[in-house]
């Protein structure tokens, strides 16, 4: 009976994991999404529904819900309908082997798969399948033309993202998520060094690029969102889509793009581990983050729309940095507790592709192909040759 | 009895789509059905515990090859064949081929001693099979390389030669 | 049981639960949307005029050379995993290994590059 158990905990878990990437995943991550894109373009975003603006994505799912569903009828119905849940499902299913944190000595990680990394890429590359079954069964031409953009920009860059993962298993000699996190515990009080960016500078640093730009374009977000360009393909594949379909397709890509930043998180910047730096730089970062923060407020900056969150994040930092030195300082370890770490860095990763993509044009097809082959495949393949040569001379 | 329940819920999810990819006159369903039939396989692999060659077969078949056949559909001419039918010229052949192969199988099947009790199963992760291959079959590993190379360059100078 | 079927029972799980939780917001539109059924409504968008021919036509062969150039350096990336991973016991012999296998795999990549396999034009 114990396999009955399993199942029912494993069906518990699935709906934890699905509420939470529907709520944090695309709930926040829509919210997030305007509300950046509002601050970098001096507007205000969503502000009306709730405090700040916070429960519109509710609003406007609750409004999607009762939207009407139209199937062009030149489409081909039943891969037109199935084609926002493989997305969708493929999303969920990265999250499987994504560990948030440590309780004592459980690791939270709905299960810590022995072949992990690989299996995440191999949940990744099933999107293109959807998208591609997505624009397809539309019949119609922007459809099949983001469709075929999309699925020929996220074969080109599933090498560099897959040479960004073997460069992290080569180091390691595992493929385990959990496993590759326990790699980079460190010791002392530059334990933050013996993280993968910072390891083997500057190949850990090389690698950890390469996969960041491989996954940016792999979730379609600018400057890599050919597939999606509003200006000359409408919507790309969802552009005939309506309603809660079209609002699926929104799910399965938001879920992606947070578990790429999570992936990105564990392989390179230690997962849940707490950055360790002596205690007088957390102090100095405190006194920085005032400093900006004071200089904002006394300068002609204040007029500017922009500055709330700065300030917001400032704030935050200068009170994470006093509590990290007087934690440091009492000799605590972790301070926080490691689900908050990872959390952070992983928002962190998601606002910086958000950034990215309301400050960066959109590059041409040829030009983004052409990145893909000709500049990180080899930079890639050097790079895990360079770091494998070095690991064996330095042995 | 678990075992048995996923045996065959396997099989279905395999077998089903596979039915359709053969009978169904969209050739873009039979491509996606092809979906389905891989991951039905992918689970079989689990269960006989190879789990690093069950991600290479959703990584290179469900993600890699479907893409490939997709787009080979789709650029050629009648265009995305949603009008073309199937039509099997040689169906006496292939039906005399299906059965005698199926003849061979059960001959396998009913013919070979099954061992009472399951040996140990051998291991299939991914460190055996690195050092399978780096260090007993160092040949066939470059070769495979050299596979690779042809292929890709056979690839090419067809296309371009369409081009 | 073994741990290898746990965890991929556990993501058999997550495949249904997912599919379900997927369908159920269609159900639930299903039954608060309204539905009318009007010639125009379900006529393909282009952009407000009338579609012309259908979308299904042939495309450029580019794409499927990116695909296939993609599906051979794939195969390869798939031999580099167990490669990645005993990599470290096995020392130098694996190292000259792999840097045969890969500069026989380079060789193909500099042959499509010359050849223009990877241009968009």
């Amino acid at each position: 009976m114990d396999w009955l158990i399993e199942i029912l905990k494993a069906i518990g878990l699935a709906l934890v994991v699905f509420t939470y990437l529907a709520v944090v995943g695309a709930m926040l991550g829509v919210y997030m999404e305007r509300k950046i894109s509002g601050w970098i373009q001096a507007r205000l975003g969503p502000k009306h529904v709730g405090p700040q603006g916070l429960l519109q994505t509710i609003a406007d799912t609750v409004k999607l819900l009762q939207k009407e569903h139209i199937t062009p009828r030149n489409a081909d119905a039943a891969i037109f309908n199935t084609a926002p849940i493989i997305v969708a499902v493929a999303g969920l299913l990265d999250w499987i082997v994504i560990p948030f944190g440590k309780l004592g000595d459980r690791v939270l990680v709905v299960r810590d798969l022995n072949i992990g990394v690989l299996y995440f890429a191999a949940m990744a590359s099933l999107t293109v399948v959807g998208i591609l079954a997505g624009g397809w069964s539309s019949n119609n031409k922007y459809a099949l033309l983001g469709g075929l953009r999309s699925a020929s920009q996220m074969i080109s860059y599933e090498i560099p993202l897959a040479l960004g993962i073997l460069w992290v298993a080569m180091v390691t000699g595992t493929l385990s998520t959990v496993g590759i996190v326990e790699a980079q515990v460190g010791s002392g009080s530059w334990a933050v060094l013996d993280w993968f960016v910072f390891q083997w500078f500057p190949f850990g640093f090389i690698a950890f690029l390469i996969f960041l730009v491989a996954a940016t374009a792999e979730v379609n977000r600018v400057p890599f969102d050919l597939p999606e360009a509003e200006s000359e393909l409408v919507a790309g594949y969802f552009a005939e889509y309506t309603g809660m379909r079209f609002a699926l397709f929104q799910l399965g890509e938001y879920a992606e793009a947070f578990a790429m930043a999570a992936l990105a998180t564990i392989m390179f910047l230690g997962g849940w581990l707490e950055p360790g730096l002596p205690a007088i730089l957390w102090l100095f970062l405190a006194i920085g983050a005032v400093a900006a923060a004071a200089f904002i407020m006394f300068s002609g900056a204040r007029q500017s729309l922009v500055v709330r969150p700065i300030l917001i994040l400032s704030l935050i930092t200068a009170a994470v940095g006093v509590i990290m030195f007087f934690g440091v300082n009492a000799g605590r370890s972790p301070v926080l507790p490691s689900p908050v770490w990872f959390l952070v860095k992983m928002f962190a990763l998601v606002f910086f592709l958000m950034w990215m993509r309301w400050t960066y044009p959109r590059l041409r097809l040829d030009q983004l192909l052409g990145f893909s082959w000709k500049a990180l495949l080899p930079v890639g393949l050097v790079n895990l040759l360079i770091t494998a040569l070095y690991m064996l001379v330095r042995r | 009895m678990g075992e048995l329940a996923a045996f065959t819920i396997l099989a279905l999810v395999t077998l089903i789509p596979a039915v359709v990819v053969v009978t169904s006159k969209n050739i873009v369903r039979s491509a996606l059905s092809l979906i389905p039939t891989f991951l039905g396989v992918t689970g079989i692999y689990i269960m006989l515990s190879a789990e690093f060659v069950a991600g290479i077969q959703v990584l290179i078949y469900a993600g890699a090859i479907t893409v490939l056949i997709l787009f080979v559909i789709m650029l050629t001419e009648g265009g995305s064949g949603v009008r073309v039918r199937q039509v099997n010229e040689q169906v006496p052949l292939g039906a005399t081929a299906a059965v005698w192969l199926g003849f061979l199988i059960l001959l396998v099947i009913f013919r070979t001693p099954w061992p009472a009790a399951p040996a140990a199963q051998p291991q299939y992760s991914a460190a055996t099979i690195g050092n399978a291959f780096l260090t007993d079959y160092v040949l066939v590993f470059e070769a495979t390389s050299l596979v690779l190379l042809v292929s890709l360059i056979g690839a090419i100078i067809i296309a371009r030669r369409e081009a | 049981m073994p741990k290898v079927l746990v965890d991929w029972l556990y993501v058999g799980v997550f495949v249904v639960v997912g599919i379900i939780m997927a369908a159920l917001p269609l159900a639930v539109v299903w039954l608060l949307a309204p539905r009318m059924d009007q010639p125009q409504k379900t006529l393909t968008y282009e952009s407000g005029v009338i579609p012309f021919g259908q979308a299904w036509a042939q495309f450029n062969v580019r794409y499927y050379l990116f695909a296939l150039v993609f599906v051979v350096f794939d195969v390869e990336v798939i031999y580099l995993y167990p490669w990645a991973i005993v990599f470290r016991q096995l020392g130098w012999f694996a190292f000259v290994e792999m840097l045969i296998f890969l500069s026989i795999l380079l060789v193909g990549l500099a042959y499509a590059w010359r050849k223009g396999a990877l241009e968009w034009t």
